[in-house]
């Protein structure tokens, strides 16, 4: 392989692994804060770029994006105050089949909408066919803003559960919900603010990645199977780790196109959730110690 | 209480009758069986709306023979199960004069039998040759032959002198058909296939797959044979690497949405199609053009901001050929099919379309016409 050919490969890689990674992040905000795995995660990335794109034709773009990701932030608050809040004591199962079921019916709802074409926001810079040149290997300049607001996402996510006080209340929650109350916090109101802020993530992430991927209503599931994959493998609630593994996945996938056909790229990547799962389900970075108080 | 039991009873007899008024006209069933949504929706959505349409258009007249139709749309998501239990249901339970669909070619081979068992008129609106070849009496398909869109392509390599080609192809039905067509006629032409891949139709970038077919040096050209969205992806991936290879697409191109997709990235890629696409570009005398141009403005004014595509097309000639056999035939399965064979000279929006015992598709490689995208529009290539 030459080096030019393995940059290409590499920077392949790290595009889907920082999608995969915002995916799986998403997954472990909502995690944290109630335990519960949030399927329609995926369609927060659609609802994201869709609604940017319908946007368009009013606002200029920064303005477009800025406000579909508030509106999807809205989306994710209402979800979870209709479907979810007034539940008691909810099980791991019941949690499962409402977020898979809210998942089915804002896709039903994204093809009355929007219809079954694929669409796409415009290319930040340039166009379809504008490249870049890094080490030999020719990239599209969205490529690094992907990777770039991907990362200015983790770094602020980062600061937001450590330095400020609403980010540390989270954090009290997933970690004793009485002592969180006990101290005055209202664990209710936190996992609505999980939901706002996954949804905002994801939906900043479908509006960027829109360019190279197109958005269609049903790219949601495929998204959210990856970025499943992702959170696992990375430790279930593991921010770091999802990064590292979204990488590493990426990565994987890109560089065994030089070695087995491409029709066995998703194969490999729902191969390693499944060794994980059976192998090591709290992940590569995860804690086995942790992963046992957890409920599931 | 029994009073009030025969009263509801009553009530649901009244109620069954106002909503199947269907019980007292001598309608024609039409079933259909398209991806109207899901990855394929880019051909069941046109091809579906297409049928509304000109099912509305024949009832307006007042039907065929005085009969009306009645269109069962049924839609299979592009998932060959469902078009196995569609199929089952429209011929035994509706029993409807004919199917039309499905969209794709692996869905068409899944029900290809069960037509033939239920003796059912089945007018297929996917490309791949093995839904007519060989023929089952009951099955006829409406769009070109992919070997003939294989020669075409092949024709124009010729032409400019290249020899080795990369082809890519989706792993639907006709991208697996159209790769073995690929690697079948190649010999014949001297073309050689250096570097071979298949991506999913869900595939979302395809940077990798893109970057190993070009660091192999004796490639000359690609051809990306596919019907998906992903595509276009593959157009874009190519130029981003700054690769200025020609590239070459089946007619599963013929959608300008995805030529509008891959945005600049489109632009001079070749590839082989029906006329439609170019219809106000042909010569007034072109046996076709009227009949293109109608379908182009009525379905454009109906859909307000869709254009036309070839996959619509190949719903529309479906209709008009079952529309002219049951003139002939009525409602009889039977001598439908007898009337689909024998169709002759009939144009459609693919091509010219001549039926016999042994060609259950009617079209020669004169339909295919070589096209290119230039400023972002289908024109005939070379391009003026």
């Amino acid at each position: 392989m030459t080096a030019e050919l393995f940059v290409q490969y590499l920077f392949a890689g790290i595009t889907y692994g920082s999608i995969y990674a915002i995916v799986a992040i998403g997954f472990n905000i909502i995690y944290n804060t109630t335990g519960i795995i949030n399927f329609a995660q995926g369609e927060f990335v659609m609802l994201g770029g869709m609604i940017a794109i319908s946007l368009l034709p009013l606002l200029p773009l920064p303005l477009a994006i800025g406000v579909a990701v508030a509106v999807t932030m809205l989306i994710g608050a209402l979800m979870e105050m209709i479907f979810i809040r007034w539940l008691k004591n909810p099980s791991v199962l019941r949690m499962i089949i409402i977020t898979i079921g809210i998942s089915i019916l804002t896709r039903e709802a994204a093809i009355h909408i929007w219809g079954e074409n694929i669409r796409a926001l415009p290319y930040f810079v340039g166009n379809e066919i504008s490249t870049i040149s890094i080490l030999g290997a020719r990239i599209s300049p969205q490529v690094l803003w992907v990777v770039g607001v991907c990362g200015v996402m983790v770094v602020f996510l980062h600061l937001f559960f450590q330095a400020t006080s609403v980010g540390r209340e989270m954090r009290a929650c997933a970690a004793n919900r009485m002592a969180a109350i006990l101290c005055g916090i209202n664990p209710r109101n936190m996992v609505t603010l999980s939901f706002v802020l996954s949804a905002g993530m994801g939906a900043l992430a479908g509006c960027v990645m829109s360019p190279i991927t197109y958005s269609q209503y049903d790219m949601g599931t495929g998204l959210a199977i990856k970025g499943f994959t992702v959170a696992i493998l990375g430790g279930l609630g593991n921010s770091g780790g999802a990064v590292a593994a979204g990488l590493l996945l990426g990565a994987i996938e890109a560089f065994s196109v030089s070695v087995v056909p491409l029709a066995f790229k998703d194969a490999i990547s729902i191969a390693i959730l499944l060794l994980i799962l059976f192998v090591r389900p709290h992940g590569i970075f995860g804690s086995a110690e942790a992963a046992r108080l957890k409920t599931f | 209480m029994k009073k009030m039991m025969t009263k509801m009873a009553l009530g649901a007899m009244a109620l069954t009758l106002l909503a199947a008024p269907s019980v007292w006209a001598e309608n024609i069933k039409v079933g259909a069986i398209l991806a109207v949504t899901g990855p394929a929706s880019f051909l069941g959505g046109p091809e579906a709306r297409t049928l509304e349409m000109m099912t509305e258009t024949i009832n307006a007249k007042g039907g065929i023979n005085g009969n009306k139709i009645d269109l069962i749309i049924k839609d299979s998501a592009g998932s060959p199960e469902k078009a196995v239990s569609f199929a089952k249901q429209l011929i035994d339970e509706e029993k409807v004069l004919a199917i039309i669909g499905p969209s794709s070619s692996g869905e068409t081979m899944q029900i290809k039998q069960i037509a033939q068992d239920g003796k059912t008129p089945l007018l297929s609106c996917a490309a791949a040759e093995v839904i007519v070849n060989p023929v089952a009496s009951f099955v006829f398909k409406t769009p070109q032959k992919d070997s003939d869109a294989v020669k075409m392509i092949y024709n124009e390599l010729k032409t400019k002198g290249l020899a080795n080609v990369a082809v890519l192809a989706d792993n639907t039905g006709f991208g697996k058909a159209g790769a073995e067509q690929l690697a079948k006629i190649a010999p014949e032409f001297g073309i050689k296939i250096v570097e071979n891949e298949v991506y999913d139709t869900k595939d979302s970038d395809l940077t990798a797959p893109v970057a190993k077919i070009k660091a192999n040096k004796e490639v000359q050209a690609v051809i990306n044979w596919s019907v998906a969205p992903a595509q276009s992806i593959v157009l874009k991936n190519i130029r981003q690497t700054g690769w200025t290879v020609p590239v070459f697409q089946s007619h599963g191109f013929g959608n300008i949405k995805f030529a509008q997709a891959a945005g600049a990235a489109a632009e001079g890629v070749i590839f082989p199609a029906g006329r439609l696409l170019i219809a106000a570009d042909l010569p007034a005398d072109h046996p076709q053009k009227a009949l293109l141009l109608d379908y182009t403005k009525n379905y454009e004014s109906k859909y307000q901001g869709e254009l036309v595509s070839t996959f619509g097309g190949h719903a529309y000639d479906a209709m008009l050929m079952l529309e002219e056999a049951i003139k002939v035939g009525g409602n009889d399965r039977e001598k439908v099919r007898t009337a689909l064979e024998g169709l002759q000279k009939l144009p459609g929006t693919a091509g010219i379309f001549s039926m016999s015992a042994t060609d259950h598709n009617g079209l020669t490689i004169d339909a295919f016409q070589m096209m290119t995208v230039k400023n972002g529009k289908f024109v005939a290539y070379p391009a003026q």
